[in-house]
């Protein structure tokens, strides 16, 4: 047989290689057509540009106004994640707190549906005004983004409870705590992880935003220096970057949801039964 | 009697955390003397003058305008795209990866490149725009039609449903609460691009007006401005319920009809 053609027919059956095959036509295509004059080479330098700047950028220590890449990246991921753990564990609590008890829920749900669509982007000239230019603006619009999306999951969570299980929980005379531990949390945990996947994203999102516009520290900072000083290779490289923590972040996400989905529906089987 | 003390009820649980929380800002900010934290009293003075004027039309307008533009935009090509990747397994073991990549880099990220490219006009704008809006839509698209229930697929196959019919009816129609999904994400993508693609290098626009108050020091204008574009937000998102209503009504109707028959 042909070995050209069985390595084809493999291709095309197994998607791995087909992606992997995606992914290098993309950087070909990226390489060639700019190369080739289809595309402006000023504004869509080659990939091997792109990786070449990449690599200068990954040498060059910091200097005055222009952090070096690694320290870029450790602002970045550092604000982003500061910002995500206190808008997860302040969305969980408040969530399983309000979701819990009726009474607040109905008084609170006009509030929250009111504050839920204002654009973080909203804030920051306040905030610049009140809080300088350093971490802690970026860090407040962050929180404020990402908060809404845990909470309103956690909220949805904590109403999908089985009114059998509920009924059980309290004909044993659970105490809160324990129901809170045994009955609500089981139930809103795969909620609890879809408000964690989406806000993973808007956090990285506004991290980047607040970096670029109120020029705290960190990539988006970075790219928004290489942008003044007009270096398209080194904006790319920057893009880059970005993407690869948003794909790092995406699969950390859909990995730890998995896991968590595992156990999930025997948990609930254990409790149907 | 019962009727009414629920209505009031009602009403109640609907206005009163709002109303209770304006109060404590309207007290609590009263006498500030923090030039950068104006009394509620100024900034709702100074809110008809300086939104129901010439900026009206000159600085919000423009901003939905562009946004309306590019969110269209950005949900035919999520859509047509969305259809196209998703009926195909091949062609979407092929660009996922690609598209895993692209729908991951930070939309604001792409600002400059885009202000580089395009130039600093509305094309730009809308463009941003578009690059942020496309993503979920498109991603969302490409799962709801790879979802299709397979007895339906064999159905359409039997009864010879087929192209346009086929697409209009069976495909979008199944794939439409996930693209309603995508497009509810990307609305609140597109209003943050809308603005700050508007603050660097811009003319006109509510980010514009924005960055003016704040490098002019107009602090009671600029907090009118952020109650403007929450009021913005929370409009476009009642519109976007109302919208998503209308669309998925059948949707509805038939998990409520599966949930009793079960």
């Amino acid at each position: 047989m042909n070995p050209y053609r069985s390595f084809l027919s493999r291709v095309g059956t197994s998607p791995a290689l087909l992606g992997l095959l995606g992914l290098g036509v993309f950087a070909v295509l990226l390489e060639i057509l700019p190369r080739a004059g289809v595309l402006s080479s000023d504004y869509f330098p080659p990939t091997s540009r792109i990786i070449g700047a990449l690599w200068r950028e990954l040498g060059r220590p910091d200097e005055q106004f222009r952090p070096s890449l690694l320290t870029a990246l450790s602002d970045t991921l550092v604000t982003w994640l500061y910002g995500l753990s206190i808008a997860v564990a302040a969305g969980i609590v408040l969530g399983l707190i309000i979701g819990s008890l009726p009474l607040l829920r109905e008084f609170t749900a006009s509030t929250i549906e009111f504050l839920r669509p204002i654009p973080s982007v909203a804030l920051i000239p306040g905030l610049i005004v009140l809080l300088g230019v350093g971490r802690e603006p970026t860090l407040v619009i962050v929180v404020y983004a990402s908060f809404w999306q845990v909470l309103v999951q956690v909220l949805y969570g904590v109403a999908d409870v089985d009114p059998v299980a509920r009924d059980t929980a309290r004909s044993y005379h659970l105490g809160p705590l324990r129901r809170v531990r045994y009955v609500i949390w089981p139930t809103a945990l795969p909620y609890v992880m879809t408000g964690i996947r989406l806000a993973t994203t808007v956090a990285l999102i506004v991290t980047i935003t607040g970096e670029m516009v109120i020029g705290t520290p960190g990539l988006g900072d970075n790219l928004y220096i290489a942008y003044s000083g007009g270096d398209v290779p080194v904006m790319y490289a920057l893009i880059l970057v970005t993407g690869l923590i948003g794909v790092v972040a995406n699969t950390i996400t859909r990995a730890g949801e998995r896991i968590v989905l595992r156990w999930h529906p025997s948990v609930r089987g254990e409790v149907a039964a | 009697m019962k009727a009414v003390i629920t209505g009031l009820r009602r009403v109640v649980a609907l206005v009163g955390l709002p109303i209770v929380l304006l109060l404590v800002w309207w007290f609590a900010s009263a006498d500030s003397h923090t030039a950068a934290m104006p009394p509620l009293k100024r900034i709702l003075k100074v809110f008809p003058d300086t939104w129901f004027g010439e900026r009206l039309t000159d600085d919000v307008l423009p901003s939905l305008i562009r946004l309306t533009e590019g969110y269209c935009a950005a949900l035919v090509i999520g859509i047509v795209a969305g259809v196209a990747i998703g009926s195909s397994r091949t062609v979407r073991a092929f660009v996922e990866p690609v598209l895993e990549f692209l729908r991951a880099i930070p939309p604001p990220a792409l600002v400059p490149i885009l202000f580089l490219i395009a130039g600093i006009g509305d094309t730009t704008k809308i463009l941003v725009i578009i690059a942020g809006c496309v993503w979920p839509i498109l991603l969302n698209t490409v799962e709801g039609v790879r979802g299709v229930d397979p007895v339906l697929v064999d159905t359409c196959l039997t009864y010879r449903v087929s192209g346009l019919l086929r697409l209009r009816t069976f495909v979008l129609r199944s794939a439409s609460p996930q693209i309603m999904t995508g497009a509810r994400q990307a609305l609140s993508v597109g209003i943050i691009l809308m603005v700050i693609s508007e603050l660097k290098a811009s003319t006109d626009g509510l980010g514009y007006t924005f960055e003016q108050f704040q490098t002019r020091f107009q602090y009671p204008q600029m907090w009118s401005g952020v109650l403007v574009l929450g009021l913005i937000g929370v409009v476009l998102s009642l519109l976007f319920r109302f919208v998503e209503s209308r669309v998925l009504a059948w949707h509805r109707g038939q998990r409520a009809a599966e949930r009793t028959s079960l």
